[in-house]
């Protein structure tokens, strides 16, 4: 369980950084929000990982621990309003640089450089 | 316990709602709510600087929650000084923008005084996690102010600022779930009394939470190799945010004094992460010399000025005596206030230049050159550490703390180059500049906001007596993180 839940979180957080370095604005978009799931999953377990438990203490003989879940639940909210502030400004980026790389270079210029790197 | 306490984070956050009701065309209405709101927070954050300074520390239970159980809010002589100072940096700056900026785009007022409330929040709390959810305030009011108006350059800085910090508020998260899942408490009084008495895997697992949380301190405060975004966010900023930014990075600061003075001093986390934060920021003081030196554009040279201050401090910080800090506080006031003012001369001054702005450049002359021109050469001395103003004095109080040959050859030799990085772009900018433009006249109200700012620096001089007084007790009162423990805990460290 401990090993399983590590393993997505350390393949949530690697994919999150790998995208996050890409030159074009949307794969970095995707990468912060793997990168947030990666680290609202980490703060979710932060109490311990227990089965079939209620958060209520008296309810179950070794409740889990609730301010986890309260904190992930405030961390959920203000990811997810910064994603979509981040997208919002990565679609005026597109219209006002014309082009969606994250310098803002323009896409012949940017292309260009690619052919000579590949070359 | 007084309620007042509330105060700096109410009054924003009312004035920022009130100021989202629809008043279409109605820019004096939104004007005179959000300077009144600005205003009211001076008299408010005296207040509570006047009971802080008694030496009492003010706890304030949010829903009357117990301590390490509930949110704290924690009124000290630090967190009193950084808001009395970020409510005396926001009525000039808040002047300036008022003079035709705000109007640039809309909501101006309510995203500025949203940020006024993060910052505060972020200033009294005492509650890690709280710390993080008012960053995140201060942080989406930022987007929002460092986005306004329009311009290509504006959202290309934005997009890296607003990627940086998203990055930044991922591995701030990582750091406090490592710290609530070793030490069970984020509450920051609990969390440095607990620490101290930490060891095995425990102690590990805290060790690199206590670094993460430097790296993400050292990301809002602008350290080496996480400066890059600021000269582009600052110089492509309208200058009142950016004369307000300028407090945004002594946040970082705050936090990094705050954690480091509680869990940090003493016990088992003593001195963690000291040495990476010296070298770090005398990389980042050499480096903004660099950025001085070589700036294009007197925006992004005052930038670059934020920069060094923020090196400066941070080393002062790493160095972490008593007398240290105290000089570093005196520093901080200073060059917050004249890096701000410098934003606003920068402004004034490319307005008067019209295509050429404020490259540094030979063009026309800008109006009322020979005042502005006074106004640059004071900021230019303040900032460059030159007697007889207040940057001297701060300077001379941290070279007498800290003996470090790195550290004075550093600061010296940056102190120098910025002389002559300054007085380079005063003399393009006044004396070598062509026929003024016809029609372009100075603008009396953003003009009486920059002088107010600039101001400071005689003002600071003449006061620095009773500055540094301040300045030395507030120090004394962080070198004992007894006395902030046993406030919010109500016993001193340790088990009950």
């Amino acid at each position: 369980m401990e090993a399983l839940v590590a393993i997505i979180i350390a393949v949530l957080v690697g994919s999150g950084v790998y995208l996050v370095l890409r030159a074009r604005t949307f794969p970095v978009i995707l990468g912060l929000t793997l990168l947030s799931y990666g680290a609202n999953l980490f703060v979710f377990i932060s109490g311990r990982l227990k089965l079939d438990q209620v958060a209520v203490v008296g309810q179950s003989a070794d409740p889990t621990d609730p301010l986890p879940q309260a904190l992930v639940l405030t961390a959920i909210v203000i990811g997810f309003a910064m994603t979509a502030f981040l997208v919002v400004l990565a679609l005026r980026a597109q219209g006002e640089l014309g082009s969606d790389h994250v310098d803002g270079q323009r896409d012949e210029l940017y292309g260009e450089q690619q052919n000579k790197g590949s070359r | 316990m007084s309620n007042w306490i509330m105060a700096p984070i109410l009054i924003p956050a009312l004035a920022a709602m009130m100021l989202l009701l629809e008043v279409r065309e109605r820019h004096w209405l939104r004007r005179v709510t959000g300077l009144t709101a600005t205003l009211a927070l001076v008299p408010v954050s005296i207040l509570l600087f006047r009971q802080a300074a008694t030496g009492d520390i003010q706890v304030y239970s949010l829903g009357d929650w117990p301590a390490p159980f509930g949110i704290v809010l924690v009124l000290d002589q630090l967190s009193a000084l950084m808001v009395l100072l970020t409510s005396v940096l926001a009525v000039p700056a808040l002047l300036y923008a008022s003079h035709g900026d705000d109007r640039l785009g809309p909501n101006f007022h309510s995203l500025f005084q949203m940020q006024l409330m993060g910052i505060n929040g972020a200033f009294l709390t005492g509650d890690l996690f709280n710390l993080f959810v008012f960053f995140e305030v201060l942080l989406i009011a930022s987007y929002g102010l460092a986005l306004h108006g329009r311009g290509p350059a504006r959202v290309r800085a934005g997009l890296h600022y607003v990627v940086l910090n998203l990055i930044g508020s991922a591995v701030f998260l990582l750091a406090l779930s490592l710290i609530y899942g070793a030490t069970g408490t984020l509450n920051m009084a609990d969390f440095a009394a607990r620490a101290a008495e930490l060891e095995g895997p425990a102690l590990t697992l805290v060790k690199v939470a206590g670094l993460l949380l430097c790296v993400v301190f050292g990301l809002k405060a602008a350290l080496f190799p996480l400066y890059f975004w600021l000269p582009a966010t600052y110089a492509s900023a309208t200058a009142g945010v950016a004369a307000l930014f300028a407090v945004m990075t002594k946040v970082g600061i705050y936090a990094l004094l705050r954690v480091h003075g509680l869990a940090f001093s003493d016990g088992a986390l003593a001195g963690l992460g000291d040495m990476a934060l010296w070298t770090v920021s005398l990389l980042t003081l050499g480096l903004a010399t660099v950025g001085v030196f070589g700036a294009r554009r007197l925006g992004e040279l005052v930038a670059y000025l934020v920069v060094m201050s923020v090196g400066t401090l941070v080393a002062a910080l790493a160095w972490g005596t008593e007398e240290a800090i105290s000089g570093a506080l005196f520093y901080l006031l200073h060059s917050t206030l004249i890096c701000a003012g410098l934003f606003l001369l920068a402004d004034l001054v490319s307005r008067g230049r019209g295509d050429a702005g404020d490259t540094l450049m030979a063009g026309p002359r800008p109006p009322a050159a020979g005042l502005l021109g006074a106004l640059f050469f004071i900021g230019a001395v303040a900032v460059a550490g030159l007697p007889p103003l207040s940057g001297f004095l701060g300077k001379v109080m941290l070279l007498r703390a800290v003996p470090a040959p790195a550290y004075w050859a550093l600061l010296l030799a940056g102190g120098l180059l910025a002389v002559v990085g300054l007085s380079r772009a005063g003399s393009t900018l006044f004396w070598r500049a062509g026929e003024p433009m016809a029609g372009t006249v100075l603008n009396k109200g953003r003009l009486a906001a920059a002088v107010l700012l600039l101001a400071m620096a005689p003002a600071m001089v003449l006061l620095g007596g009773p500055l540094s007084a301040i300045t030395q007790s507030v120090a004394a009162q962080w070198a004992q993180p007894d006395l902030y423990i046993h406030a919010v805990l109500g016993y001193p460290g340790g088990a009950q």
